[in-house]
């Protein structure tokens, strides 16, 4: 997903980073919101940065005979919310960009925009939507954490046929980089959302009580009515 | 789920991730990040800015994925076992208090 330094001409990266940093901004703001609120959520932020780190620098083969890597921002979206979610990417973003030329700094806002904002939306939509349909609290998991990171490599098959149409359109040109993108990354976001699964469970075991406060799930005796989870 | 559910499916993902090396022998495993460069690149596209600093070799551009995979699983780590260790030590009395346990 990373669109690489210097691949994005003007006006386009500055449109990306327009409309991208109000949103890194409101996280900003939501991460010393939350840190205040509720100092002992700080491990648990550490934890979800640490997830996206492990995951975005892992680059993994696909069916496709090419290697991308996953980006671990759906369960962080869960768990913190998106918001601070996107500020967890801009960090490993950056990381990428200066230490790595990888991505890159002219490409930062629109890489901000698919990993830290559209994947994080996504998934923190889909992880809504699973808890209103009932569905097992795993499923919801894995489907928000894999729909996240499918729609991050979307956005960016999105953002570069907006810039490089073909001869025959935008359209063409999104199914080629959809190609290239997108059908990679279907097993490596199956993978993450099962990866995903695995530490939301340890999570929901042993700070259950932290993820009722930040009302990711609910337990008996800390907020009322509706069971999704049993003790 | 309790460890025998995790090692399933941490098999799970191996198995999904070494499947292509096996089902492809063939194929490059080239970077998709690298594909659409190259894809953009063909078009006669030349970027204008370039990075402000490019690893030097393909060592120290792994060297630096590993630190950052590293860092990320140091922490996973700490906090599973910090978290663990907490439990264990309150004993099994308050387990069953604590514990919500996923459907």
């Amino acid at each position: 997903m990373h669109i690489m330094e210097g691949f994005l001409p003007n006006p386009w990266w500055e449109i990306w980073f327009a409309i991208a940093m109000p949103f890194v901004a409101y996280g900003i703001y939501r991460l010393s919101k939350v840190t205040k609120k509720i100092p002992e959520a700080l491990p648990l932020l550490a934890l979800m940065g640490a997830f996206i780190f492990v995951l975005s620098s892992l680059k993994l083969p696909s069916v496709t005979g090419s290697t991308s890597h996953p980006t671990g921002t759906g369960l962080a979206a869960v768990v913190v919310g998106p918001g601070i979610t996107s500020v967890l990417s801009i960090i490993v973003l950056l990381f990428q960009a200066l230490l790595l030329a990888h991505g890159g700094i002219t490409t930062l806002g629109a890489n901000v925009f698919s990993m830290g904002i559209v994947g994080p939306m996504v998934a923190y939509a889909v992880w809504i939507a699973s808890k209103k349909a009932r569905l097992p609290t795993s499923a919801g998991i894995f489907l928000a954490a894999a729909l996240g990171d499918l729609f991050t490599y979307v956005t960016t098959s999105v953002q570069l046929a907006l810039v490089f149409p073909t001869s025959a359109g935008f359209f063409d040109a999104f199914l080629k980089f959809g190609t290239i993108f997108a059908i990679t990354q279907i097993p490596l976001a199956i993978g993450e959302g099962i990866l995903a699964v695995i530490l939301f469970d340890f999570l929901a075991k042993y700070k259950g009580q932290l993820l009722a406060t930040l009302k990711v799930i609910k337990l008996p005796g800390v907020s009322s009515t509706q069971e999704e989870i049993k003790s | 789920m309790n460890a025998k559910h995790y090692a399933i499916l941490i098999i799970v993902v191996v198995v999904l991730f070494a499947a292509p090396l096996i089902l492809f022998p063939a194929a490059e495993f080239s970077g998709a990040d690298s594909s659409a460069e190259q894809a953009i690149s063909d078009q006669g596209y030349k970027p204008w800015f370039s990075p402000i600093w490019t690893p030097p070799s393909s060592e120290i551009e792994t060297l630096l994925f590993s630190v950052q995979a590293a860092i990320g699983a140091i922490i996973i780590g700490y906090f599973i076992g910090y978290e663990r260790g907490k439990r264990a030590q309150k004993g099994t009395k308050s387990k069953t208090q604590v514990i919500a346990k996923i459907e």
